[in-house]
């Protein structure tokens, strides 16, 4: 399902303006990131997609519906969306609990909402947690948790607010597996991310923002390249593209395999 | 300056112990940074250090912690707050819920230690300088990004003043130039004699800023070292901890003969620049 953002501002009760007339096309199945530095509005633009925020002007459609239109209610059967504090999302006494509560809210039968839990569960790697408290696990297993109970709610479109934060190898290679099949399955991803190796390698596009604005808006390797957009969003480039910058080379790549390519053949 | 000898500790009501005969031995005024994947003990390690555990938490401590000559299971609380500083994972948690503004949080410590309110009020200006939040001093602390939220959970800490601080993943919610930002104060606190403790999985950034880092795994420190040769050890990946690009990119091109077989492998970009450009040069310069 493609989602987009039409001239979309938001202003805060509080006056604070925190986006600025963004428009952006997003279309069904793609793996789309945004990055920039903290109070850019990454969070607030993308809160707009289930509705929590309505736009102060502009529009944001989810599918053929104009969010305006809808509940969040309504809404959350079209957008899955996993905050970055997992505290905000999490209220069951059972790990299972909280990752059946989408499925059964959104009325599926018992047999389907059963599947996909447990399908859930299975891809977040706590299968074995399903009777735990949430509140006895790690804070990175609850970002699981609070990952699997979206997923198990099979949204069109899925919106990861930091979906890596705290955690280790296998969780981020754990998250990055879930963002290709999500992608298999032909459903929309949006991620913000600080992580920016995690985003060079699996997302087909990246969007960077400062000051409520998109400053720019392309492929990895595209937005990666622009030295001045990546200052004032204040991220960084892979690591490899630093390392690559480092040796002056001419070009920038963005994951193992293609800075071994762009090694020479015969110097060592 | 910090001394674990056979420390083992259960949670309250469980007989899973989730550390297990653990030495450590910290030098005063130096980094150490403390990697583990995730369910290793890091964040109970992190409350020992700082005797929220057994003093918050509760639970089954044996064995000796001494913090800055203080032997925390004998010390109250509030004797031990006054020698170590814990910066909580989630900043979420760390906020008092107490104060209306971010000035009057960050001096809530303070007023708790009876500071005078013209010291209060300078040394709030300074950490609020140190971490580029003094545009937030007058904000709700609810009100703020996760990141912002973060900034103002360190500053809380840093305005203590104790002379250590053991930092529980402090940037997991900051812009890469906010880490860095926090990265470098930590390196200035270092500077002026505060022995920091960080919990991280930022090995590129432990491996610029800590001088020493240790592997949590199986509830145990299993290994320590100098932060290149630790990070780079390539059992990093069987503890579950990972290893950074440069790392990854330099085991590649060894395996691929495109480096020689006994080059020490880089963690840093500084570590990895050095390594690529003494033995390879671009197709692409």
């Amino acid at each position: 399902m493609d989602v987009s953002f039409s001239g979309v501002g938001y202003t805060y009760p509080s006056g604070v303006e925190a986006v600025k007339g963004i428009t952006l096309d997003v279309p069904s199945g793609q793996r789309f990131a945004i990055v920039g530095q903290n109070g850019a509005g990454k969070t607030t633009l993308v809160r707009h997609l289930n509705g929590i925020f309505q736009p102060t002007v502009g529009t944001v459609h989810v599918g053929d519906w104009a969010t305006t239109g809808h509940t969040i209610a309504e809404l959350s059967a079209r957008v899955g969306y996993v905050f970055q504090n997992p505290d905000e999302q999490l209220f069951a006494r059972k790990v299972i609990d909280d990752v059946a509560f989408g499925p059964k809210n959104l009325g599926f039968d018992d047999e389907r909402a059963a599947a996909l839990v447990a399908a859930a569960l299975e891809q977040t790697g706590l299968s074995a947690e399903a009777e735990s408290h949430p509140h006895h696990l790690s804070l990175s297993e609850r970002k699981r948790v609070a990952l699997a109970a979206v997923l198990a709610m099979d949204t069109p479109v899925v919106v990861l607010d930091e979906p890596t934060t705290g955690q280790d190898e296998h969780g981020v290679r754990m998250i990055a597996s879930i963002v290709a099949s999500l992608q298999e399955q032909g459903r929309t991803v949006i991620a913000i991310t600080h992580d920016m190796d995690f985003c060079a390698e699996n997302f087909d596009r990246v969007v960077a923002m400062a000051h409520g604005e998109v400053l720019a808006d392309g492929t990895p390797t595209e937005v990666f390249a622009k030295d001045d957009v990546l200052t004032e969003a204040r991220v960084e480039a892979p690591q490899l593209a630093r390392l690559a910058d480092a040796l002056h080379w001419d070009r920038r790549p963005l994951t193992v395999d293609a800075f071994v390519e762009q090694l020479p053949r015969s110097g060592a | 300056m910090i001394q674990l000898d056979d420390v083992s500790y259960a949670y309250p009501d469980t007989d899973h112990f989730v550390l297990s005969h653990m030495n450590l031995s910290i030098p005063a005024g130096s980094v150490t940074g403390i990697v583990g994947a995730s369910g290793a003990g890091k964040t109970t390690l992190a409350k020992i250090l700082s005797g929220f555990i057994p003093h918050v938490d509760g639970g089954e401590l044996s064995g000796t912690v001494v913090v800055d000559g203080v032997t925390i299971a004998e010390a109250s609380l509030a004797d031990a707050v006054s020698h170590v500083g814990l910066v909580i994972q989630s900043p979420f948690n760390q906020i008092s819920g107490a104060k209306f503004t971010v000035r009057e949080e960050l001096a809530f410590g303070l007023e708790n230690l009876g500071v005078p309110r013209d010291e209060m009020a300078v040394r709030v200006a300074e950490v609020a300088d140190l971490l580029g939040i003094t545009g937030l001093l007058d904000r709700s602390p609810y009100a703020l990004s996760g990141g912002q939220q973060q900034l103002v959970a360190i500053a809380s800490m840093i305005i203590m003043r104790t002379p250590v601080l053991v930092m529980d993943e402090p940037t997991s919610q900051l812009d890469p130039g906010g880490t860095r930002m926090v990265f470098d104060v930590m390196s200035s606190l270092r500077d002026s004699g505060i022995t920091l403790v960080i919990f991280e999985h930022k090995l590129e950034l432990l491996r610029e800023h800590a001088d020493v880092v240790h592997v949590l795994a199986d509830h145990q420190l299993i290994a320590h070292g100098p932060s290149r040769a630790m990070l780079a050890d390539p059992r990093m990946e069987e503890w579950g901890i990972g290893s950074t690009r440069f790392t990854a990119a330099a085991s590649e091109a060894r395996t691929k003969k495109l480096l020689p077989a006994d080059v020490e492998l880089p963690v840093s970009i500084e570590d990895a620049a050095t390594v690529f450009a003494s033995f390879a040069s671009s197709k692409g310069a």
